[in-house]
Order: structure tokens, then sequence, then C-alpha cells
């Protein structure tokens, strides 16, 4: 498993354990294409926030280092790195980058 | 249980109580410690340096998978005029007081939120409704986790997580030790209660604030000595 599918695991695990509490026909779609964050997203702004955690839970086991996914962009969704679950993966996959270069 | 600013004073008395109280109970602190309880475990950190601080929470979630307890008791204060307050001062007394019990909380209820349970009790002060002259960076300090307590007591109710404040009136810790006696003589005689707070003050209102039964009380703040 490359490490992108590896950041793409941890995403859509965090997406079931989301869908599982969301209302029926609301579930999100696991894809790189989904939309988070944005006028198209489906998303309460509370599913976000546990998206990203559990994300950041599973990508911590995953990779077994501590890494911490909120940002000061989280917020403006032009700039945001998780207004699709691709920008998400993208963004974790610098953050270990950055990690790993110490 | 998670206790920030154990070396000593409160912080240290908590411990001893808590593990006395059959918890296994974590606390941290800059410098190390001269104590050993067996149901105790000690970290070295700065509570304001986010990577340590996450790095602490890893090693939780590793080691136990869980915390359902989280005191954060660390805090620094240096009473001072306004006019002769240095910014660095400021600085450093909101890093470790409001950013310092931030850190805490968000890691906290990260990993209390798996569980579905937690409680979180944060140490604010008297001197913020006494208004006390010569705290205005200490108590605005503790102003800020007064709010911010109010606000997660909001954020983290859905997580079955609490968020509780104490204000404790003026313990016999290094922390006032700076104080001249006559003002502190001065404020214990504007209380309603005229005397030290001590530890079991604050040990008691924790109890309250952590026990099952209290899953209806969350974002609220117990003053001491009938403030």
């Amino acid at each position: 498993m490359t490490e992108r599918d590896k950041i793409l695991k941890s995403i859509y695990d965090a997406v079931d354990e989301v869908n599982e509490q969301l209302p029926e026909g609301q579930a999100l779609e696991k894809s790189p294409d989904t939309v988070l964050l944005g006028e198209s997203g489906k998303l309460e702004s509370i599913d976000l926030v546990n998206i990203l955690v559990a994300t950041e839970e599973n990508v911590e086991e995953a990779f077994g280092v501590p890494i911490s996914i909120t940002d000061e962009r989280a917020v403006s969704e032009e700039k945001s790195p998780f207004t699709t679950i691709e920008a998400l993966c993208n963004f974790i996959s610098n953050l270990l980058i950055e990690k790993s270069d110490g | 249980m998670l206790i920030t600013g154990t070396r000593k004073g409160i912080g240290e008395q908590l411990v001893k109580h808590y593990v006395t109280q059959g918890f296994k109970v974590l606390g941290c602190s800059r410098k190390n410690i001269d104590y050993k309880f067996e149901n105790y475990q000690h970290f070295c950190l700065d509570v304001s340096d986010e990577v340590e601080v996450k790095k602490l929470f890893f090693e939780i979630k590793k080691s136990y998978g869980r915390l359902d307890y989280l005191i954060n008791n660390a805090g620094i204060g240096l009473a001072n005029h306004i006019l002769l307050t240095p910014c660095e001062t400021v600085q450093s007394i909101m890093n470790t007081n409001f950013t310092g019990t931030f850190l805490f909380c968000r890691e906290g209820a990260r990993l209390m939120k798996r569980n579905g349970f937690g409680r979180i009790v944060n140490l604010t002060t008297v001197a913020i409704p006494l208004k006390l002259e010569g705290e205005a960076v200490y108590a605005s300090s503790k102003a800020a986790i007064t709010t911010l307590t109010q606000i997660l007591g909001k954020e983290l109710a859905e997580f079955g997580i609490t968020v509780n404040a104490i204000g404790p009136t003026p313990i016999k810790t290094d922390l006032i030790r700076a104080i001249p006696k006559d003002k502190i003589g001065r404020l214990i005689d504007s209380l309603a209660v005229k005397r030290y707070g001590e530890t079991r003050d604050v040990i008691n209102v924790i109890d309250f604030f952590i026990k099952p039964e209290s899953d209806n009380i969350t974002g609220q703040l117990i003053y001491l000595g009938g403030v």
C-alpha cells in the first residue's frame, strides 16, 4: 500500500464513522472528489470536525507519529485544505513530509 | 486522570489525593518532581508547547487508549502594576495559563470523545471578580480560561464531555509568596469566608464536577470563599 493509499484509507475510515451518524441518503461518498467543505458540501460543520478528528487519529495510528491537521486556513473556503477528500489527502501527505524532514 | 502542573503546590496535592482514591494519575510539569507514587506517572514538558503536548497525548492514547478526567491546574502569576509589566511577562503568563489550558482541553477532548465520556476542570481565580490591582495580566489570562470553559461546555456537550472551572481563594503556595502579606490580608477580609483557601476546598469542588452524576453540569464556574 502506498503512502497515498494509507492516507486515503485513513480518511475513508473516518468517513465511514461519520456516515454511521448521518441521516439516510446523506452519506458521503468515499471518493477523492467528494466535497467536504464548500457550497456543494453536504456536511454540517460538526460532521466535518468529526471527520477531521477521526482522520487525524487514523493517520497517527497508521503512520505511528502525532500530526496536527488543524490549520488556520481551515475556515477559509477558497484556500482550505479541507475542500475535498483529495485536498485533505494532499495536505496530510505534505504534513508527513514536513514531519520526516524534521 | 491527567493533571497539569503537578510538581508542587495544589497540583502535587491533587496527585496525592487522586492516587489515594485509586485513580491512575498522569501529571506534568516543566521540571522533574521529587516524589513518587505507585499509580502516578510524570512527564516533563511545557504545557504551551503544541508539539510536546501532542506527543504526550499520543503516548497516553498508545498506552491507555483513553482519558476520562483532565484537570488543568498549571499556572503562573506575577503581581505587578501595568506600568511596570514587560510584554514578555504578559506573553509568558498567557502562554502557560491560557494556551496551555486550551491545548490540553483540545487534545484531551479528542481522546475523551472516543469513549463518549469526559470531565475537564479548569483552574481560574477570584482575582477576576475581585478585580485585584496588580493582577491585571494574571486575572486576564484566567478570565480567558473562564470564557474558554463556558464555550467548550457547549461545544463538547454532545460528546459526553463536561467542562467546568473553579476559582479558589488564595492558598498558601508559591504562586502567592511574592504578594505582600497586608495585601493578601485585605483580600481575605473582603471574602465572605475569611480564611486562606486550602487544597481540600479545591478537591471538594473537583470531586463534585467529575462525579458521574454531574453529567448535567457544564460550562459552570464556582468561586470559593463566597466571592
